[in-house]
């Protein structure tokens, strides 16, 4: 098996303005229920290149436990489901607002970052990123600039994290690629 | 309901000129590319809205190397078939949507969430913000879901939806589409896209569609239209698989 994929991937394209009514689901933003003990907020705003809201994009969050474990359970969709609420899955959505706002509730990883996609009406492809915990610091930080550095850093507030997304300009807002991906 | 003038007063033969002047320069350059160009002016939504500085690269590691897990529990059965969500059954042609989810060395992507979201057959989103004076249909949503089997298949019964109108320049239409969002065997993989229907006379025309440069990449969007798949007296049936990109976990597993 090589790096080179044998196939390759199907084109991505936007997620487009009508997403709204398909790919959010009840409590989609809160991974833990608010109000559990040791919940934290991780929230913030998508910006464009004017520093403008963009108030039709959806992040989503994927994330390890407070032990720095990967859960591997089902329930993401149905939260509530059942005869007992569904535990802790590490994955999330949360659609921004009319000011570009979103917000996500959930516990600390116990693993340096959350991994974090963008979509977005006017986003051809989706956009990966890492939003890490203050003070965090890695190979992959220290290569960076400082000030590139910076835009993958939360910073933390009374309730928790925030986590701002600049999709263009000054701020711009560091996204990956990973070895397999292909222009 | 009032109009909204539009922001651009391009026309589309201006958009056209402009789809066109990037496909010859690209045809001209080593080619090669899979993905929709970020930064497609024809595209005008685009144009704040895409990242100037190349994507990092960077290895994948912890959580990115694997991919949030759905099961019975998230999706019901019912919901794969979009035509009995409601009382009454949609206007439109009956469809079925069958094809397989693969990940880049071809191994079926398995149990894993396929989510979908069309327009009516009028090309009328049931979404609130979608202000064209078609009819909605009391009887159709356009949302679905389901999880691939263990050969990586999804399925899913619907109506063709229409083409819409948008307001990207003057005279705008976005050719017949269903939007897919995908999950492989790790984070990396997700990806959403839009499959479309063989033969659309609006394909040269839409700036979306077109941002995909390469026309092969761009024909990989495009069902298949499959008579074996088409039941009697019932629908006709199209085939659309789709590829994610190479997992990095399994690769690193082989090569310890």
């Amino acid at each position: 098996m090589s790096l080179l994929p044998t196939f390759p991937a199907t084109a991505g394209q936007t997620v487009g303005p009508f997403f709204g009514y398909a790919l959010p689901f009840p409590h989609d933003n809160e991974l833990v229920p608010p109000g559990t003990p040791g919940a934290v907020r991780l929230h913030g705003r998508v910006l464009d290149g004017h520093g403008d809201p963009v108030p039709d994009a959806i992040i989503e969050l994927w994330q390890a436990d407070a032990e720095g474990n990967v859960v591997q359970q089902p329930g993401s969709l149905r939260r509530d489901a059942g005869p007992e609420e569904q535990g802790f899955t590490g994955f999330g959505r949360a659609s921004t607002d009319d000011e570009g706002r979103y917000a996500f509730t959930t516990i600390v990883p116990g693993a340096p970052f959350f991994s974090v996609t963008v979509f977005a009406r006017g986003l051809l492809n989706r956009l990966f990123t890492r939003a890490y915990l203050p003070g965090a610091d890695d190979a992959f930080l220290e290569g960076l600039g400082a000030d590139r550095r910076s835009t993958l850093l939360t910073t933390q507030d009374e309730t928790g994290y925030v986590f701002d997304v600049h999709l263009q300009g000054e701020r711009e807002t560091v996204f990956l690629a990973y070895p397999r991906h292909l222009p | 309901m009032t109009a909204v003038a539009t922001s651009d007063s391009a026309s589309q033969a201006d958009v056209t000129a402009e789809i066109a002047a990037i496909a010859t320069s690209y045809a001209e350059g080593s080619g090669g590319e899979t993905q929709p160009r970020l930064d497609y002016p024809p595209y005008r939504s685009s144009l704040l809205r895409h990242p100037t500085k190349a994507p990092q690269q960077v290895d994948p590691e912890g959580v990115e190397l694997w991919a949030p897990v759905f099961g019975e529990l998230d999706v019901d059965a019912t919901e794969a078939d979009l035509t009995v969500q409601h009382a009454g059954e949609p206007i439109g042609e009956r469809i079925v949507v069958e094809g397989r989810v693969l990940d880049g060395d071809g191994r079926p992507v398995r149990h894993q969430l396929v989510e979908v979201w069309q327009a009516n057959s009028a090309g009328r989103y049931i979404h609130q913000r979608d202000q064209h004076p078609a009819p909605l249909d009391p009887n159709f949503t356009g949302m679905g879901r389901c999880l691939t089997d263990a050969d990586g298949r999804y399925r899913f019964t619907s109506i063709k939806p229409g083409p819409y109108p948008w307001r990207n320049h003057r005279n705008a239409w976005r050719p017949a589409h269903i939007h897919f969002s995908l999950f492989g065997t790790e984070f990396t993989q997700r990806m959403v896209t839009q499959m479309y229907f063989p033969g659309d006379p609006l394909f040269p025309l839409d700036p979306i569609y077109q941002s995909v440069v390469d026309p092969a990449a761009r024909e990989r969007l495009v069902a298949t239209y499959d008579h074996d798949l088409t039941q009697p007296e019932w629908c006709t049936g199209y085939r659309w698989d789709i590829v994610l990109t190479g997992a990095h976990r399994t690769l690193m597993e082989a090569q310890q």
